[in-house]
Formats: structure tokens, sequence, C-alpha cells
């Protein structure tokens, strides 16, 4: 097994004001690893793997990300966000943008990909989600569950080597959540770097190598899926998983 | 009695083409550079430093407060004896009336953007951002392009406003279709064909306005049908 750390986030503690969102975080991911985070709402899962590309600051404590600690240096941000892919709970695509364009758009504006290559790359990653045919198409003309496909592809195209899921199927109706789950299934098979918050428990059991439960803004504890979720340890972890499995 | 050979003799002057050209010249002058300023302003709105706000919200005070006409006199009659830099040759009613009139549609156009750009939602920030892109590349790309389609009725309901404000700097008697038409007036005592011709550029000019709002829209609504 490949041991080399991905994100090492230690120590890492956040405020909003006086309320404090994040407490004493520590957190390693190990390259291929596949990380699902869980927790009632309100526990700072979301706001910590938004630290991750820093779309959150952290204000004591360390993230460091492919050798790379987050700080203010807009320089490491960018080094940063342009290895780490990120799939937001309302897609974020740009509606004044084709399919193809949301696809094309960072690769020619960060990596300054020439619009031949960049397409190419594009229809790749559309093929791998199954939507090529949607690529001329708005996002607004695209179901829920499309949109997030071509938002899974349009991070993609940027050939990250981490992909941080922030909520992928809270927002879809329930039958298109397997779509989209099957999409990050087989990114999980290729051995892709993956820190996802989520409630999908069957998918966590399936491809997560472990699961970290959070309450408070506070790591409750972290298991193997199996583990944690047939014998987990702590009172407020038993509590969680016995509403989300009724 | 209204007579209609005077009033197309009115309306194929070259005095008063010229005149509506002179006010179509200002009106674009104007309004492209308070479309750069106002955005500029209009961002600033949003600064998370708390002079810069304050800074916009006393310029916008300031300038929508204050009549176009009265900004016109004092800008025009004003500022030379302020300094003497204005009293040189290149201050003619042109510059004069630019500036007049730049500095209240500034003004307005960022309140219009300001709202226009906080329709915008902060996800599309932060998924342009997490795919790397630098803050201007994402203002120029994704928010600014969004923020313009949200504005467009409303900045083409400026621009109309704008082009009939600027028949306000007949007072400091730069040649643009009104002073025109009173010129002409005050010549021949023809005030039906002379207002009516000047009737007539306006409400020309401003139909073009309105075909061209539509086809903007039209455009930037791609996406969103």
């Amino acid at each position: 097994m490949n041991t080399q750390t991905a994100i090492k986030v230690a120590g890492v503690s956040k405020w909003y004001g006086a309320f404090q969102v994040l407490t004493g975080i520590d957190l390693s991911v190990h390259k291929g690893e596949r990380i699902v985070i869980c927790g009632p709402s309100g526990s700072g899962k979301s706001t910590l793997i938004r630290c991750m590309n820093r779309l959150e600051v952290h204000q004591e404590g360390s993230i460091v990300v492919n050798g790379i600690e987050l700080t203010n240096q807009l320089k490491r941000i960018d080094r940063v966000r342009s290895d780490v892919g990120m799939v937001f709970q309302h897609f974020n695509l740009f509606p004044h943008l084709t399919v193809l364009e949301n696809c094309t758009v960072a690769q020619r504006w960060v990596r300054k990909l020439p619009k031949r290559q960049a397409t190419e790359i594009a229809m790749k990653y559309l093929e791998r989600v199954h939507i090529p045919e949607k690529a001329n198409k708005y996002p607004g003309q695209l179901s829920g569950g499309q949109q997030q496909r071509v938002a899974i592809a349009r991070a993609l195209c940027m050939n990250p080597s981490i992909m941080l899921f922030d909520e992928p199927t809270s927002a879809l109706d329930p039958e298109m959540v397997k779509e989209v789950l099957d999409t990050m299934i087989s990114l999980a098979a290729d051995g892709m770097t993956m820190v996802c918050v989520t409630h999908e428990m069957n998918f966590a059991r399936e491809v997560a190598s472990e699961v970290v439960f959070m309450d408070g803004g506070q790591i409750i504890e972290r298991d193997k899926p199996d583990v944690l979720f047939s014998a987990p340890t702590h009172e407020r972890t038993k509590r969680f998983l016995g509403k989300l499995l009724h | 009695m209204f007579q209609l050979d005077l009033f197309l003799q009115a309306i194929f002057s070259a005095p008063l083409f010229k005149g509506a050209l002179l006010t179509i010249g200002l009106s674009i002058c104007v309004m492209a550079v308070s479309l750069v300023l106002g955005m500029g302003l209009g961002s600033m709105a949003g600064s998370p430093r708390r002079s810069v706000r304050w800074l916009v919200t006393l310029y916008v005070w300031l300038f929508r407060g204050a009549p176009a006409l009265l900004v016109l006199l004092f800008v025009w009659n004003g500022l030379p004896q302020i300094s003497e830099v204005f009293r040189a040759g290149w201050f003619t009613p042109f510059v004069a009336a630019f500036l007049a009139l730049s500095l209240i549609q500034i003004a307005y156009l960022a309140e219009v953007l300001r709202s226009a750009f906080a329709a915008v939602g902060r996800g599309q920030q932060e998924g342009a951002a997490a795919l790397g892109m630098h803050r201007w590349q994402i203002f120029l790309v994704i928010t600014m392009p969004q923020a313009l389609r949200i504005a467009v009725p409303s900045l083409m309901n400026e621009f109309i406003s704008l082009l009939k404000t600027t028949s306000l700097a007949t007072v400091i008697s730069l040649k643009e279709l009104m002073t025109v038409s009173q010129f002409a007036i005050a010549t021949s005592f023809r005030f039906l064909e002379w207002y009516g011709a000047a009737l007539v550029y306006y409400l020309v000019i401003v139909s073009v306005l309105t075909l061209a709002q539509y086809r903007i829209e039209h455009v930037l609504s791609r996406g969103y049908r």
C-alpha cells in the first residue's frame, strides 16, 4: 500500500466570530485513500472539507496538501486548487456557459491550453461520466444528476490528484443519486484519492477506506466502515447512525 | 399652423443632424466611462474594508442627490473658479458636459451593478476558485457576464435616461439636439416644426436602443431559456 500523505490536517481550529466550528482537528489522508466524513448538520464536516482547498480559512493548526502548506500566499493556494478537484452540493456549474465550456474554461484560463486540446480533454471526461451528447447544452437544460456528473467531469478535466466531494447527492432527487454515486464509485476504483462528505452509508460501506464521524466541530471517531457501522464506540456515533439507518 | 414641409426641412437640416450626432456621441462616451468606473465602484461596495464601502456610499449619495442641472452648471462655471486648469481652451462645453454627466451616471450605474453582482451567487465564485481560477479571471469570465445579464434592462433604462438628460447641457451652450432646435426657433419662431423634429430624433434613437436591448438580452440569456 502506498503510504504517501496526500492531505495532512494537524490541530486545526476555526471560529466564525465567537462560535467555534472546528476544534483541534487531526486527520491525514494517504494517497489512494477514500475518506468518508459523516455527522449531523452543523458538525463542521463541510467546513473541514472546504478548508482543504482554502475556500474557508482556518485560524489555528496547519493543513498540508501534497506537500504544500495552505497559508495566505495566493501562489500556494492556486497550486493546491489546481491539483484538488471539488464537487459541491449545489453543483455550482456556470449557467451562462455550455456544458463543454464549463469543462474547458479553467483548462484554458488556468492551464493555458489551446481550445482544441481543452475540448478533447473535456469530451474524454464527459464520456467518462456518460453524457458526451449534452456537451452543447446549457446546465439549466440538464437534470440534477446530469448536472452533478458534469461538475465531476469539470473537476476531472484539471487532472486532479485529489477529489473533494461536499455532500454531492444531498440536493438530488432520489432517483438521480445512483448515477452520481456510480460515477464516484468508478473514480474510487481507479485509485483516486477522495475525501467525501456524505450521508450515503451504502456508498461509504462500498468504497470508503475509512469513515470519519464528526460532531460539534470535533472528530469523534474514525474507523473502517464495517467496524464503525456495526460497532461504534461512542454514544454520539451510535445515536447518529441509529437515526440514519432507520 | 403646423407646416409639413418646414417640419421635414427641419428634420433633414444639417444642424439638427449634427446636434443629434453630438447627443449620441456624448451619451455613448458618458455611458462607456460610467460602465467601467461604475463596475469598479459597484464591486468596491462589496469590499470587506469598511472605509472603502463608506467611500462608495458617500459618492453615490452625493451624485444621486445632486440635480443634473446643478452639477452641469457647477462643473462649467464653478470649476474654472477653483483652478486655472479649467480656464484653458480644452475645457469645452462638451468636456464639461461629459465630466458632469459621468459623475452622476457613475453613481447610478454603481448602484445597478452592485445589486447585480450581489445577485450572482457565491457558489459561482467558489466553483471557479476551486478550479484554480484567479480573482480577476473569475470576475471577467464568471461573475461579470452573469451580472450584466441581470443588469441589462436597468442599464438600458439608465442609458435612455442619460440620452435625454444630455439636453440639459443646453444651459452650458453645448450644441446638442435641444440647443440646435432652440437656435432655429429663435430665428424662425416655428415651435411646432422644430420641437417636432427634435422629438422625432429622440424617439428614433430610443427605438434603436430598445431594439438593441432586446438583442443583447436575447444573446445574454442563452442557457436560461
